[in-house]
């Protein structure tokens, strides 16, 4: 028990370490010292006023939000249709959408960026989100869980003549609440933690996301590691925070996607 | 879309535009998968497509395409820094799955029983998980500075002095890959934990009545019912170590690449190719051929599984 408490101690440390950083002077961020000795929130006001780190941040949240909703918006609907709806070539459709599941965006990115060019769709937030919607992680999982649904729920609206799309608005998507909640943050998480692509696709600074100004942010200010760390602060205790509320909900969502 | 499309007609009877119950069905079925369906046929099957087709071409820096046959694939051939960019991602594949694997595995069962303390230590070792990579790359880079920073610092305590884990070609890409355990590790920790908890208590208890140990009881009773998890969490690792983007992120903040090419992972050296020295056409022939080198690794490990079916004896 006590070399695990060791053990989970350690892989927080760095994470620990982050926040004492953006605590500490510049004089003072190679002292090894965990406390800092003269706390200070200059680094984090520098960070928010001198550099245009609120409309990073702003880009981020509009990026990630949008991204999340609608891709639980059409996950859903193609997981119930898929799992519900009976029309010939379903298994080999959803055969061809899972196996994109293993393609990752390091593979594609050059033909991705050419297609985004050629669809003049760099430098926009079209670019950043669209491209993002799609994975076949959220249908799979939403698939699974409508095949876990009794059929009985859709029959009585079947009878009363309701189409399929009352049942999936008034049914079918209040029923998977607890599931699209964790999918949520999930989504929420990957997009406001990603980096390739904003990289790859944006050189306007008005569209930069967080991730991509921090790591710029380290070469322009070369050493300055306290501004660094005080920014890298800024764009991971929200998900810290969250993790620390729904950290069942995330737990439990990914502890059920290993193949079973 | 139409409501009135899509409505479902009592039992039998022919709808208003005299559609049946099944084609009924059918078309609605199609309107709900079609966006999801459409948009990883552009995002995903084109692009595949589109990176094989390019791979025939030289791209200039002006967006002028000549095709070049097989050019691209020979220029591979003998271009060293391909081959040692191959090299590269072999040895860190090589180091990072089997650690993964040991790890993740390790903190399951550290942690498997169910109560508050180990709830805590889940979160504990789940919790870099929420950080993005390059924030996790700016805090490693901090902690490795040579001779100040905090691990640099404490290095000489466990007999490791005057050493540069960041700077040393020799010890850059074991770093990384520490590193990358560090931050992986608690997402394979919970699939070995869904795992673990498919394994009815009844066979250990069995077992403890038969006089098993822990360690015979591991090996007879957790291992082989873990199959499938092992499978997919080697599968999953493998693809993640050799194209995740999650690497990618790590390397390109951390180390770029380098120092002297040594931490140059394959699908860094196609981002560089592209991106920065515009060769479209030469990186797009590479990554086409890691897609092949994967598809065959996919197959290879469902042929393994039967099918990724697995029987229990």
């Amino acid at each position: 028990m006590l070399a695990t408490a060791a053990l989970g101690l350690m892989t927080v440390f760095p994470l620990v370490w982050m926040l004492v950083i953006s605590l500490k002077p510049a004089s003072d961020v190679f002292t090894p010292s965990l406390i800092p000795e003269q706390p200070t929130l200059g680094n984090f006001l520098y960070v928010l006023t001198e550099v245009p780190f609120l409309r990073y941040l702003f880009n981020s949240f509009f990026v990630s939000a949008t991204v999340t909703v609608a891709a639980l918006f059409f996950h859903s609907m193609a997981g119930y249709s898929l799992a519900r709806l009976r029309f010939p070539g379903r298994d080999i459709l959803f055969l061809a959408m899972f196996s994109t599941f293993l393609v990752s965006l390091p593979v594609i990115i050059v033909p991705l960026f050419i297609l985004t060019r050629t669809l003049h769709m760099l430098d926009s937030y079209a670019g950043l989100i669209i491209p993002a919607i799609f994975n076949a992680f959220g249908i799979f999982l939403l698939r699974q869980y409508y095949l876990s649904l009794p059929r009985e729920l859709e029959e009585a609206a079947i009878m009363d003549g309701a189409s399929y799309w009352r049942i999936y608005w008034s049914i079918i998507l209040p029923l998977s609440r607890p599931i699209l909640s964790a999918l949520a943050i999930l989504f929420f998480l990957a997009n406001w933690n990603a980096f390739l692509w904003p990289l790859t696709i944006t050189s306007d600074l008005n569209l930069w996301v967080v991730q991509v100004a921090i790591a710029n942010f380290k070469s322009q200010y070369a050493a300055a590691w306290n501004y660094v760390m005080a920014a890298s602060t800024i764009v991971a205790v929200p998900m810290l925070v969250l993790f620390v509320i729904f950290q069942r909900q995330i737990m439990e969502s990914i502890k059920t996607s290993g193949l079973k | 879309m139409h409501a009135d499309e899509m409505k479902s007609p009592a039992a039998g009877a022919k709808s208003a535009r005299g559609l049946t119950a099944k084609q009924r069905e059918r078309y609605a079925a199609w309107l709900f998968v079609l966006p999801d369906a459409l948009g990883l046929l552009v995002f995903v099957g084109v692009p595949m497509l589109l990176s094989l087709a390019v791979g025939f071409f030289e791209v200039n820096g002006f967006g002028g395409y000549r095709f070049v046959g097989l050019g691209n694939y020979r220029r591979m051939w003998s271009d060293p820094l391909f081959w040692s960019s191959v090299k590269v991602t072999v040895a860190y594949a090589v180091m990072l799955v089997p650690a993964l694997y040991a790890a993740g595995l390790g903190l399951a069962l550290l942690v498997q029983k169910t109560n508050r303390f180990n709830a805590v230590m889940r979160s504990m070792f789940f919790a870099p998980q929420m950080v993005s990579l390059v924030v996790v790359a700016l805090v490693w880079q901090l902690m490795l500075v040579e001779k100040v920073g905090i691990v640099s610092r404490l290095a000489p305590l466990v007999g490791l002095s005057g050493i540069s884990l960041l700077g040393d070609p020799n010890l850059a890409l074991f770093t990384l890959v520490l590193v990358s355990v560090w931050f992986l590790m608690g997402f394979y920790m919970l699939i070995f934990l869904g795992g673990l908890q498919d394994i009815p208590a009844e066979y250990y208890e069995a077992a403890k009545i038969d006089g098993a140990g822990p360690v015979t009881s591991f090996w007879y009773i957790t291992l082989p019912l873990l199959k499938p998890t092992s499978f997919f969490v080697l599968l999953v690792s493998l693809v993640a170590a050799v194209a995740g983007g999650q690497v990618f992120d790590l390397i390109y903040v951390m180390t770029k690449g380098g120092p002297v090419n040594s931490t140059s992972v394959l699908i860094i050296y196609i981002y560089k190719q592209a991106f920065q020295f515009g060769a479209f056409g030469y990186a797009s022939a590479m990554a086409s051929l890691l897609v092949l080198a994967l598809m065959l690794v996919t197959v290879f490990f469902f042929l393994l599984t039967r099918g990724g079916r697995f029987e229990h004896d």
